[in-house]
C-alpha cells in the first residue's frame, strides 16, 4: 500500500483533486459568504480583533478521585498558566448515583471527580476563589443538581449567582446521540434544560447554560460533517424548545455556547468551524428572527480528538494533539483543551498535562498565529470546502426535520444507527490500510511500559463514610420537606432550579434528589442497536 | 480474513457499569457478526447480574465484555464469579477496553481470558475466539 494515498476515512474531501481554483468558487461572494470578523454571518469569526484583543482561553479539562485531589490538580494547572477551570465528574455523579449507592461500586472516582454533595462541591473549590475563575462543568443528566451545587457552594464563598461566569454542558440531546450518559428519557430531560436556560437568563446572566456539543459525536465514531449537522440541529432544538416556553430568542440565545471536536482532518476541520458559524448566524436571524447580533454569534470551545489518540507510541499523540490544536486556532476557537499523550492508557499523569499544556502556550505565543485573523479566508479549497460543509449539513438537516425533529430522530435511533456505521468504517479503512495510523497499522513497534496515573481505591470507601456522615448531621426533616417541594415542581411544572438549589443547601445528596426526578419523570432505555 | 469457525459460535458482546463509551463494543458486535458468529449485544449499563442472566438464556459460548471506565478491576471479577457460581465452567469470558497491563495480568490470572486494548485489529479478536472457542466449547 501506498503511504502517500492514506485517506482520512468520511471526509468530504474529494480523491483526486489535487488542485483547487476559481472554477471551485463560481458564486462566491464575499460580502454575503464572509463579512468581516465579528460581523455577520461570522463566517471569518465571532469577534472584531478576535485573538488581538484577547487569546483563546486555556482550559484543561481535569477530575479524579476526591475533590481533595482534584482541587490539587486545579491550583496546579493554575499555578502553570491555565486560564480557566474544567471539571471532569466520574461515572456515579454523571449518571446520579452517590459514591455509596451499589451501582457505583468500582466506579468512583475513576473517570473524574466524584461529587456527590455540597460538602464535596466545597472541597473541591477549597482555596479557588469563585468570583474570579470560570468554570466549566461537563455534566448533563444531573447538571441541575451539579450547578445548583456551585451555587450554593459560591453563595458560601460569598460571591453571589450573578458574579458566576463558567458553562455547564447540559446537552442531553448529544447524550442520546452519542456519549450516553442519561437518566430520564427526552422530553423530560427537555424540560429540566429549559428551565435551566430560563433560571440563568434571570439569575446567572454571565453563565452559560448549555454547551451544545459535538465533541463526543465524533468521538463516538462521526464524520465531520455529521458532528457538525447533529450538534447544530441539536441547538436548533433548544431554541425552540425555548421559544415554546415564551422565552423571548433574544434573551436566551447570547448565552448558547458550542463545544466541538478537533481531529486530524486538517483542513476540513477549519471549514467545519467557519461553517458552523455562518450556518447558525443565518437560522437564528432568518428562521428564529433573533434581532440582537450577540444571539447569532457561534462561540465556541474546542477540544482535540481522544479518538485520535493511540496507545501505541504514546509519544507521537503530542504531534497529533499540535496538529489538531492548529486547526482549532485557525478556526477561530475561543477556548482549547490539548489531550494529553498518555489519554488512550489512563487518566494523564501531572507530567502528561503540563505538556498538553505547554503546546497551546507554543501555538499562542511562538507561531505568529494571533497576529492575523481568520488567515485562510479566501483560499480556493478553505472557502469551496466550508461551503460543502454547509450543504452537506442542510441535506442532513432536511432528512432529519422529515423524521418531526431532533428528539423523534433519536427515539428511533437514526442519529445513533448513522454514527455506529461511520466508526465502523473508520476502522474498517484502518484495517484495510486505506488510511494510515502511524504506530497502528505502519511503523508498529513492540509494547513498552508507560508510567500512569492510579487512582487510589482507598478513597472510594472514604467518599462512602462522609456521605455517612453527612445524613446524620444533618436536618432530615428539612431533606424531606425540600423533596416535597421539588417534586410539586415538577408535577406542577414549575422551574426546578429554586426548589433543587433549596434541596442542596440543607444537604439533600445527588443521588437523592435524582431518585425522586426518577419517579416523576421514568428512565430512559436505548434499544440496543449496532450497524 | 480468517477461517471461518467450524460452528457457529454465539458471543455476547457486553458493557457493565456506568461506562457509556459503546463505539468499541458496537465495533466489534459488528465484525463478529461480519466473521460468522452468532452476537447478541446487550446494550449499555449493564450490571454484572444481567450480563451474567443474558449469557445463559442465550446460551452464548464466550462474554466478551468491553470495559472503558476504569472499573474493569472490580466489574470483570464479579462476572467471572458469577458465571463460575452458575456453573458456566466452559464459556469464555474475555474482554476489551483501557485495561493497563498490569491489570490485564492480574485479570487473566483470576481466569479472565485475553483483553484486547485500543489500537486493536478485529481480525486479531476473530482469530482468538476462532481458535479458543472450539477448545473450550466442542460440538455445539
Amino acid at each position: 500500500m501506498n503511504e502517500g494515498r492514506s485517506r482520512f476515512p468520511g471526509t468530504i474531501v474529494p480523491a483526486d483533486k489535487p488542485v483547487w481554483g476559481p472554477e471551485d468558487l463560481k458564486d462566491f461572494d464575499t460580502v454575503r459568504d464572509l463579512g468581516d470578523p465579528g460581523r455577520y454571518p461570522f463566517t471569518r469569526g465571532p469577534y472584531e480583533t478576535m485573538y488581538g484583543g484577547r487569546l483563546w482561553t486555556m482550559r484543561q479539562f481535569s477530575g479524579f478521585g476526591s475533590a481533595r485531589d482534584t482541587n490539587q490538580r486545579f491550583k496546579y494547572l493554575l499555578e502553570h498558566g491555565q486560564t480557566g477551570l474544567s471539571v471532569a465528574f466520574d461515572m456515579p455523579t454523571l449518571m446520579g448515583y452517590d459514591s455509596d449507592h451499589p451501582r457505583a461500586n468500582g466506579e468512583v472516582g475513576r473517570e473524574g471527580v466524584a461529587i456527590c454533595s455540597l460538602r464535596n462541591m466545597e472541597t473541591l473549590f477549597d482555596g479557588i476563589p469563585m468570583g474570579d475563575v470560570s468554570t466549566s462543568m461537563t455534566i448533563n443528566c444531573t447538571a441541575a443538581i451539579m450547578l445548583a451545587f456551585y451555587v450554593a457552594c459560591a453563595e458560601k464563598q460569598g460571591v453571589a449567582a450573578g458574579r458566576l461566569r463558567g458553562t455547564i454542558q447540559n446537552d442531553m440531546l448529544k447524550e442520546y446521540i452519542a456519549q450516553k450518559e442519561w437518566v430520564f428519557p427526552p422530553e423530560p430531560s427537555m424540560r429540566i434544560i429549559v428551565d435551566m436556560i430560563e433560571f440563568c437568563a434571570d439569575h446567572l446572566p454571565k453563565w452559560h447554560p448549555v454547551s451544545i456539543s459535538g465533541y463526543h459525536i465524533r468521538e463516538a465514531g462521526s464524520t465531520s460533517v455529521q458532528e457538525l449537522a447533529y450538534t447544530l440541529m441539536d441547538g436548533f432544538t433548544y431554541v425552540e424548545y425555548c421559544l415554546k416556553r415564551g422565552i423571548p430568542v433574544d434573551k436566551f440565545a447570547p448565552r448558547l455556547s458550542f463545544f466541538f471536536n478537533s481531529h486530524m482532518n486538517f483542513f476540513e476541520e477549519i471549514a467545519k468551524f467557519r461553517a458552523a458559524r455562518r450556518i447558525w448566524a443565518k437560522r437564528m436571524k432568518n428562521r428564529y428572527g433573533a434581532q440582537s447580533p450577540e444571539s447569532w454569534r457561534l462561540r465556541f470551545h474546542t477540544q482535540t480528538a481522544g479518538c485520535s489518540l493511540t496507545a501505541q507510541q504514546p509519544e507521537n499523540n503530542i504531534v497529533r494533539t499540535a496538529v489538531e490544536a492548529l486547526a482549532a486556532v485557525l478556526g477561530g476557537t475561543q477556548s482549547l483543551h490539548t489531550n494529553s499523550m498518555d489519554e488512550a492508557l489512563a487518566l494523564p499523569t501531572e507530567q502528561a498535562v503540563k505538556i498538553a499544556l505547554r503546546t497551546q502556550q507554543i501555538l499562542a505565543h511562538e507561531c505568529d498565529l494571533t497576529e492575523v485573523i481568520d488567515p485562510l479566508a479566501g483560499s480556493y479549497f478553505i472557502e469551496a470546502l466550508t461551503n460543502k460543509m454547509e450543504e452537506e449539513c442542510e441535506r442532513i438537516f432536511a432528512a432529519i426535520e422529515q423524521m418531526g425533529g431532533m428528539v423523534p430522530a433519536i427515539e428511533r435511533g437514526y442519529p445513533q444507527r448513522e454514527i455506529a456505521k461511520s466508526a465502523l468504517e473508520f476502522q474498517r479503512a484502518v484495517e484495510e490500510k486505506r488510511y494510515v495510523n502511524v504506530g497502528v497499522n505502519e511503523h508498529v513497534e513492540g509494547e513498552r511500559p508507560f508510567p500512569i496515573l492510579k487512582i487510589d481505591p482507598a478513597m472510594e470507601r472514604e467518599q462512602a463514610a462522609e456521605l455517612k456522615r453527612i445524613r446524620e448531621r444533618r436536618d432530615n426533616a428539612a431533606v424531606n420537606r425540600v423533596l416535597e417541594e421539588m417534586r410539586r415542581a415538577a408535577r406542577e411544572g414549575r422551574n426546578l432550579m429554586p426548589p433543587i438549589i433549596e434541596a442542596v443547601k440543607v444537604e439533600t445528596t445527588l443521588g437523592e434528589i435524582i431518585e425522586v426526578l426518577k419517579k416523576e419523570f421514568g428512565e430512559w432505555r436505548e434499544p440496543p442497536i449496532y450497524w | 480474513m480468517t477461517a471461518k469457525p467450524r460452528r457457529t459460535f454465539r458471543v455476547l458482546v457486553a458493557k457493565p457499569g456506568l461506562d457509556g463509551h459503546d463505539r468499541g463494543a458496537k465495533v466489534v458486535a459488528a465484525a463478529l457478526r461480519d466473521a460468522g458468529f452468532e452476537v447478541v449485544y446487550t446494550g449499555l449499563h449493564q450490571t454484572p447480574e444481567m450480563i451474567v442472566n443474558a449469557a445463559l438464556q442465550e446460551d452464548v459460548d464466550a462474554v466478551c465484555v468491553s470495559i472503558l471506565s476504569g472499573a474493569h478491576m472490580t466489574l470483570f471479577p464479579e462476572i467471572l464469579d458469577l458465571m463460575k457460581r452458575k456453573g458456566m465452567n466452559d464459556v469464555l469470558l474475555c474482554g476489551g477496553g483501557i485495561v493497563p497491563p498490569e491489570d490485564a495480568e492480574q485479570l487473566n490470572r483470576l481466569g479472565v481470558g485475553r483483553l484486547f486494548g485500543p489500537g486493536t485489529d478485529t481480525r486479531d479478536i476473530v482469530e482468538y475466539l476462532t481458535e479458543t472457542l472450539p477448545v473450550l466449547r466442542p460440538a455445539g
